[in-house]
């Protein structure tokens, strides 16, 4: 008895050791909105392989819903517990986390925000983003073209993210619009557009049950829409549901914003005309590379030139490019799709 | 006058005969543990977080057991207990509050808006939201106690009510920290903080400890407490021992709804910040009901303690931060407080038979 008492004891005493050790090494946090959607499973798993790789640890929150605040800030808390040098965050609400990440800051740590900018932006080291602006106007320019001088009388239907106007959804909306050529006027909000091509906006939470509901709510406002603009692509596959129930799958462009591998995969179906891909492994893998070297030597990282942000990209996926937009085959875009 | 019956004479004279008697049938060391349970109802809870404690303090080591760390999730837990303890007095009267979130987060966004959209000063912004709280409260007491209605239905409705209330009244707008620091410093006072030593202890947090001890004094000690317990025990008998079940019932809901409010402020102190879309609204209840449930309250009404309730609520603060620090997937942490919720009340069934 006393022997196990004492071995138990040594025991212990190393894995408190080893615990204490680990707090020296460098170590990184990775906080994403939920850990369902596929888009930030991607973004974990890019995280998790570059950490592997640089000998870093690295841990994952996340919300329990989509703007799920309350876990992202205990997450927060929990990284500057723990000691860790860095975060990437995907905030679920850009202003309210602010203060945590202010907290975070002034404890040493570095936080970049992965996807979603923070209001306002400068609150975190770096954002490591696409650019949701020209993701939108990308497929708006691609519709317009596509539909050449009937686009002067489109019937649009705007399937957007939330009503709380999230910064990402009013981005990619109002670079559709820009790209299709109407005047966004508060190019902050959507909504309070006045050009009578615009049928409705509707939010779908981004996903098929809310893609489907808002497409139908559309429809009954005006049952000639031609133009879909989806948030991203379980809307659209949502959206292309409510059209099929009424036989109209075929006569309507749906444009969209994601490329994951489902998405691309309706593409190639011609579900979804068009779609902007974005990258969110590179996103995750940038971040970390970031944090390791933040912990050498202190070095922030930088942004792209002309913007406040570190730009990851974007290529419109389709098989029917139109003239004067560029994009990528859905074979390509396959090759790099992500979910 | 004298006693020509003796019917008190066998109270009167010293209880040299038993006048009832009790059998002790708590033989063995279980029936022992059994009927220690029955009389200190927040035990198990309190057992099982010094427990969950020392686990997470071998397996992590100092950063977990750390005064910082330790007093870190006080504070992630102070909305949760708070709202726990609004929560318990409802459940001790056989009630179920599900709208308690959602009223903590309108009334974050009364505190808020009335400051900056109508221009008041916050110490009044501050005392609007929390009588709002009271109102709630008093619209869903006299909902249950005159017009009937079961209290799961009536806290249902209201939860879908206030939750709407909140994004069309704050038309979804986030106040942020900049603003609230420069015009609204009542609102954050909570936020602010004692340190001793490494240990942080937020205004917020003294707060929620003084609750549960306040309320835990006034339901042990006060008649207004007896009769919280007496009306959850059995409604009918509490009216024919003399209890006016309708007005404890009413004090029971606004007492309850003001302490949501005082849960708003004490989230504003948290976040710094009010945002409408807060997942306290959405979740807050459950995560209250969780806590009162590890709590070893019942459901049933009339049995439990406010402590339990406070355990209940760190607990899964415990588990949530230990997990967590050791960077297990979230997944994990709801199903071991799923299975919590279940022992929970298996082991509350069991205290129970003692009383059978």
């Amino acid at each position: 008895m006393k022997k196990l008492l004492l071995s138990t004891a040594a025991a212990l005493t190393a894995m408190t050791g080893a615990a204490l050790a680990d707090a020296h090494s460098v170590s990184a946090c990775l906080i994403t909105k939920t850990d369902t959607n596929p888009f930030f499973v991607k973004m974990r798993e890019g995280a998790a392989a570059k950490a592997e790789e640089l000998g870093i640890s690295l841990n994952s929150y996340a919300g329990q819903v989509d703007g799920d605040n309350e876990a992202q800030v205990a997450a927060i808390e929990t990284c500057i517990a723990n000691g860790a040098s860095g975060i990437l965050l995907t905030a679920s609400d850009t202003a309210a986390i602010v203060p945590s990440v202010e907290q975070a800051r002034e404890a040493g740590l570095l936080v970049i925000a992965l996807d979603t900018p923070l209001e306002p932006i400068d609150a975190a080291d770096a954002t490591f983003a696409t650019d949701n602006f020209l993701a939108g106007e990308l497929i708006g320019q691609w519709a317009a073209a596509t539909m050449g001088d009937d686009a002067a009388n489109a019937k649009i239907a705007m399937l957007d993210l939330a009503i709380s106007q999230p910064t990402v959804g009013v981005l990619r909306d109002q670079g559709f619009l820009t790209g299709f050529g109407i005047d966004t006027k508060d190019p902050g909000r959507w909504g309070d557009e006045d050009d009578p091509r615009i049928i409705c906006n509707e939010v779908t939470a981004g996903n098929e049950e809310g893609g489907r509901t808002a497409m139908e709510n559309c429809l009954a406002v005006d049952p000639d829409i031609n133009v879909v603009y989806t948030i991203n692509e379980p809307a659209a596959a949502g959206a292309y549901e409510a059209l099929a129930a009424v036989g109209r799958e075929n006569d309507v462009l749906i444009v969209s914003v994601d490329g994951g591998c489902p998405g691309v995969q309706n593409v190639a179906d011609g579900v979804i005309g068009a779609t902007s891909q974005q990258y969110p492994l590179l996103m995750a893998s940038l971040g970390i590379e970031a944090i390791a070297q933040y912990a050498k030597d202190g070095t922030l990282p930088a942004n792209t030139e002309g913007k406040d942000f570190l730009d990851t990209g974007v290529s419109l996926v389709t098989d029917k490019p139109a003239d004067g937009v560029d994009s990528i085959s859905v074979a390509e875009g396959t090759d790099r799709c992500w979910g | 006058m004298a006693d020509t019956q003796d019917y008190e004479t066998v109270v009167k004279a010293p209880a040299a005969e038993e006048v009832a008697h009790f059998e002790d049938d708590h033989k063995g060391l279980l029936g022992k543990v059994q009927h220690a349970l029955h009389v200190n109802p927040a035990l198990v809870p309190l057992i099982i977080l010094v427990v969950a404690t020392s686990l997470f303090g071998i397996l992590i080591g100092q950063r977990f057991f750390s005064a910082g760390t330790l007093t870190l999730i006080l504070q992630q837990v102070q909305i949760v207990g708070v709202l726990a303890a609004a929560q318990t007095l409802v459940i001790l009267t056989a009630g179920i509050d599900l709208s308690v979130g959602a009223v903590a987060v309108l009334c974050t966004v009364i505190m808020g808006q009335f400051t900056f959209r109508y221009g008041l000063p916050a110490e009044l912004s501050l005392l609007i939201g929390l009588a709002f709280g009271a109102v709630i409260g008093a619209i869903s007491g006299f909902l249950v106690s005159r017009v009937k209605i079961p209290p799961f239905i009536v806290t249902l409705g209201m939860w879908q009510i206030v939750l709407a209330s909140t994004y069309l009244f704050s038309r979804n707008e986030t106040l942020r920290s900049s603003q609230l620091r420069e015009e609204a410093q009542t609102l954050l006072f909570l936020g602010n903080k004692v340190s001793i030593g490494g240990a942080n202890f937020t205004f917020g947090v003294i707060l929620m400890i003084l609750i549960v001890v306040g309320l835990a004094y006034a339901l042990r000690s006060t008649a207004w407490g007896r009769h919280v317990y007496a009306v959850g025990d059995d409604p009918e008998a509490a009216q024919l021992a003399g209890v006016n079940v309708h007005r404890t019932l009413m004090s029971v809901y606004i007492l309850a709804g003001l302490i949501c409010a005082v849960a708003g402020w004490v989230m504003i102190g948290r976040f710094s910040s009010v945002s409408p879309s807060a997942s306290t609204g959405v979740i807050g209840n459950i995560q209250a009901i969780t806590a009162v449930v590890i709590g070893g309250i019942s459901l049933f009404g009339g049995r439990g303690s406010i402590y339990g309730a406070f355990f209940g609520a760190l607990i899964v603060g415990v588990f949530e931060m230990g997990l967590r620090m050791q960077g297990a997937d979230p997944q994990w942490t709801f199903m071991l407080i799923g299975m919590l919720i279940i022992a929970a009340v298996a082991v509350d069934q069991w205290i129970r038979k003692v009383s059978a």
